[in-house]
């Protein structure tokens, strides 16, 4: 009890210092307990209270009196239900007259969009299982979205999504799959977003859509992953997977790179191996499958090769000899290989074959520079043992000298 | 051969092998390399006339590629080559006057400024002069 | 044959006096005790030298000291020329060594007192080389212009701005400005290349001349000469090759497997790496400031201990006038304390910084 107190006192003095001026709802509710009195601390982050909003301005009532009857007057809204909450939020949000005022980038079209999802349909229906303003947005300690500690910043969208997403329970009358999340941390866009902090890597809504979230159609996803990947997009568009895919209903990319657990493509993906997508579809013996089977033999060995000259360089750079020049195009030959992985999309023979052909040129080139510095650092090291077996015998010549100089002074 | 004079002989022909030894790197050091000169951040990086307009040259800049342009008006400009996104090296696309990057479809315009894409900064921009016939490129600091 | 070589002796020594040299050089004796030992060094400090102003010669021929070429023409040594590799590491590794055996050649001459008279000169003039030489290392350091010498310079010449009263004026003559740029290169570059060869030329003379003429000290309590004495020609200069030619087997094997690094090119605008420190000869001083506490008494720690270096300096200095005891041929256990001291102080610290690099 006097530890609540202590908490109580030291909230008063902090809101009284925080918000200067008389604030009834604060001063009463840091007196009270637990979920009534959470608000208080929760809202000092507020991005509503930095723009100089205060309780009364979502919640209704009159802040300045400090009578709880008179203050909850007949403008007081209390706490919205649940199905109330888009509309509470959207009074303001849907307000572009209101909100100019405050920040005149702000779309508000959110409530609209919302109406369109799945979560509002769910609620239009009288669902409240589905998700509102709050549960994505939090409530008293809202962040604008482009801070790092706003639960829709990039990095913490998964979890935000995840929370009824990944929970089977509260996904268990829905008849969708709820493994998407641990799908996707296993992804390499989850690996750029989370370990090398890029914010282009997409997120749940970059898919899915923010405020009008709902599982994008077979046909859109292609148009999602192209916005960042448009060379391998052209590519298979003009492949004749194009059709075919199209015809019997799969997504373009998904159904070779999955859609939430998209990993890191190998080259074992490519050709007619036992983890290769191609014999998914293609059996032996036909022609997609001759195809896959000689893409990936020319791509193996362009990379045999590649690595080869690759390992050259460094081991006669660690022998001290200087590959600077080699090294510089190996670049060239890195960026080729990048090229020739991206035109497997294209599924053509003839241009895939083309630029392993150029690649093979540059590999030769740097590869034939290996070797010569390889030449150097063993010239280096066979002429050190000579020069070294010369000093040496000249120090032992030195020495007998020395003794025998010694031996003729009495 | 009396021991002494072994050991005479033993002393004079080391002497002598080892100057050899100490003398044929030296003097092979001071015949002029292959390459005449230290490749320098000034750097030739074509001749007039060698490009047509709305064209482009990747050329050598100290160890790293160079992306010479030549304009549809005939401005020349010069980037360094080198996507700031994962070093992949760009290219010139003439017909959207633009600077793409075939890795990740990063785009720059031709202030190097980023229009599309991934990459998080600009590319590196050059100053070009002309020198003669000779189009010299360095680095602008 | 025999006798066109006497002709030309004659003919040389009528105008140079020749034989006046030779006779000096026969008489020319290095005396013999269990000390001897430590006579070889200043012969190798010679040797060292020499292969530093040979070696230093040729990469003149292919380096350019601007900070758009320096970096370039090192990878140019390293790559393009012909056993360029092996000229430059040998000239960064010599001088290396090169300090080592001043270090060495010094302590040894200060703990058999060789600096008693009549020799004072002969120590003043060493310790002026000293100097000569960690100017030689810390300008040279700076010449390939990578980010290791970089900002080595630039912590170096920062602890040479903290000297109360001249200490900025100092720093910016060294600097050619405020901070490190391509007029410290041209300024380094110079007195690499001019005015300290120039110095070590005169003073190196000097030192040498004052050898020839008072000949080699003996420690207190032996007599200057004894029978055992050797003659320096053909002798002790055998011996003195022996190690000569051992010397450079070492240097040989270090070059091939442990080439001098090229790193990356400086770049001013990037931010100081971490742990950069500045030469290994540097460390005692550079790790002693960065333990010193920052303020002692009201003064500055870090004033207090340049000032403190500055002394012992100029005590080092004038240690043949100090030793009044060594003067009078007496044992000075004093002097040979102090001198270990300082010994255990070096290495320790010197130690100390690559043991503990995150120090501080």
């Amino acid at each position: 009890m006097k530890k609540l107190a202590a908490l109580a006192f030291l909230t008063l003095v902090l809101a009284y210092f925080l918000f200067g001026q008389k604030n009834s709802c604060i001063e009463c509710h840091q007196g009270l307990e637990k979920e009534l009195q959470e608000p208080v601390k929760a809202v000092q982050t507020d991005v509503h209270i930095q723009f100089g909003l205060g309780c009364q301005d979502c919640h209704g009532g009159n802040s300045g009196q400090s009578d709880v009857e008179l203050a909850k007057d007949k403008t007081f809204k209390g706490v919205p239900k649940r199905n109330q909450v888009p509309e509470f939020c959207g009074s303001c949000h849907s307000d572009s007259v209101y909100i100019k005022k405050y920040n005149p980038k702000l779309r508000v079209d959110q409530l609209r969009l919302y109406w369109t999802s799945q979560h509002g349909q769910l609620l239009k229906k009288g669902d409240l299982k589905g998700a509102v303003c709050t549960d994505c947005h939090g409530h008293h300690g809202i962040q604008p979205a482009n801070r790092p500690k706003s639960m829709v910043f990039p990095w913490n969208i998964p979890q935000t999504c995840g929370r009824c997403h990944a929970d089977p329970e509260y996904m268990k009358l829905y008849k969708i799959p709820t493994n998407q999340l641990s799908e996707y941390k296993q992804s390499v866009h989850a690996q750029a977003l989370f370990e090398k902090k890029d914010l282009s890597a997409p997120v749940c809504n970059d898919c899915h859509g923010n405020h009008g979230a709902s599982p994008p159609e077979v046909a859109s996803v292609a148009f999602v992953c192209r916005q960042c990947h448009p060379t391998n997009g052209k590519l298979f568009s003009q492949s004749p997977h194009k059709n075919a895919f199209d015809e019997l209903g799969l997504t373009e990319c998904g159904a070779c790179h999955g859609d939430h657990k998209i990993l890191r493509p190998t080259d074992a993906l490519l050709g007619v191996g036992k983890d290769s997508i191609c014999i998914q579809c293609h059996d032996a013996g036909s022609k997609g499958y001759d195809v896959a089977s000689q893409m990936s033999q020319k791509l193996t060995g362009f990379l045999a090769r590649f690595q080869e000259a690759q390992a050259l360089l460094s081991k006669a750079e660690q022998q001290g000899v200087e590959v600077t020049d080699p090294k510089f195009k190996l670049q060239d030959a890195n960026t080729l290989l990048i090229q020739i992985r991206n035109l497997s999309h294209a599924l053509s023979l003839q241009d895939f074959g083309e630029k392993i052909a150029e690649g093979g040129k540059v590999v030769a080139e740097v590869q034939k520079a290996g070797i010569a510095a390889m030449k150097e650092a063993k010239f280096r090291r066979t002429s050190l043992a000579i020069v070294t077996l010369i000093l040496f015998l000249l120090a032992v010549a030195l020495f007998a000298k020395i003794r025998e100089m010694r031996k003729r002074q009495p | 051969m009396t021991r002494r004079r072994f050991i005479d002989v033993l002393l004079g022909g080391s002497l002598t092998a080892t100057a050899i030894a100490f003398l044929y790197p030296v003097i092979r050091y001071l015949i002029p390399p292959r390459q005449q000169e230290a490749v320098m951040k000034k750097v030739v990086a074509a001749k007039i006339g060698e490009l047509a307009p709305n064209s482009s040259k990747i050329f050598k800049f100290g160890s790293s590629p160079g992306l010479l342009i030549n304009t549809q008006e005939g401005k020349l400009l010069a980037f360094s080559a080198i996507c700031t996104h994962l070093a992949c090296t760009v290219h010139y696309e003439s017909d959207s006057d633009s600077i793409y990057c075939p890795c990740h479809g990063g785009r720059f315009d031709l202030a190097g400024n980023v229009i599309a894409g991934p990459p998080p900064a600009p590319l590196e921009a050059f100053k070009v002069e002309i020198a003669g016939d000779e189009i010299v490129v360095s680095a602008k600091s | 044959m025999a006798h066109l070589l006497k002709d030309i002796w004659t003919y040389f020594d009528d105008r140079l006096r020749l034989s006046a040299g030779l006779e000096f050089g026969r008489k020319k004796k290095v005396p013999e005790h269990s000390y001897s030992f430590w006579y070889y060094f200043g012969g190798i400090c010679l040797f060292l030298v020499g292969i530093q102003v040979l070696t230093g010669v040729l990469l003149l021929l292919y380096y350019t000291p601007s900070i758009d070429a320096a970096h370039e023409s090192i990878v140019f040594i390293m790559s393009q020329v012909r056993f360029g590799w092996l000229i430059r590491s040998v000239h960064s590794w010599t001088a290396n060594i090169l300090i080592g055996a001043i270090f060495v050649h010094m302590f040894s001459s200060y703990f058999l007192k060789a600096y008693r008279p009549p020799r004072e000169l002969t120590w003043v003039s060493g310790f002026l080389l000293l100097i000569i030489f960690l100017a030689f290392g810390f300008s040279g350091y700076l010449l390939p212009w990578n980010e290791l010498s970089f900002f080595a310079t630039k912590v170096g010449t920062d602890i040479a701005g903290v000297v109360p009263l001249v200490g900025k004026a100092v720093k910016a003559f060294i600097l050619g400005g405020a901070q490190v740029s391509g007029a410290t290169l041209s300024r380094f570059f110079w007195l690499h290349v001019a005015i300290l060869p120039l110095l070590t030329l005169g003073v190196l003379g000097v030192h040498l001349l004052l050898v020839q003429i008072l000949g080699m000290s003996t420690p207190i309590g032996l007599p200057a000469s004894s029978a055992r004495d050797v003659s320096f020609f053909p002798d002790f200069l055998i011996k003195d090759s022996l190690g000569w030619t051992l010397i450079l087997v070492l240097i040989g094997v270090l070059c091939v497997f442990l080439p001098w690094e090229v790193g990356l090119k400086a770049d001013p605008f990037a931010p100081t790496p971490l742990g950069i420190r500045p030469e290994w000869y540097f460390t005692f001083m550079f790790t002693t400031l960065k333990l010193i506490p920052s303020h002692i008494l009201t003064l500055e720690g870090e004033v207090l201990a340049i000032l403190a270096f500055l002394a012992g300096g100029l005590l080092w200095l004038t240690v043949p006038f100090l030793d009044r005891r060594a003067a009078r041929e007496q044992r000075s256990r004093f002097f040979t304390v102090a001198g270990l001291v300082i010994v255990v102080y070096i290495v320790a610290l010197t130690a100390l910084t690559y043991l503990f690099p995150k120090l501080k």
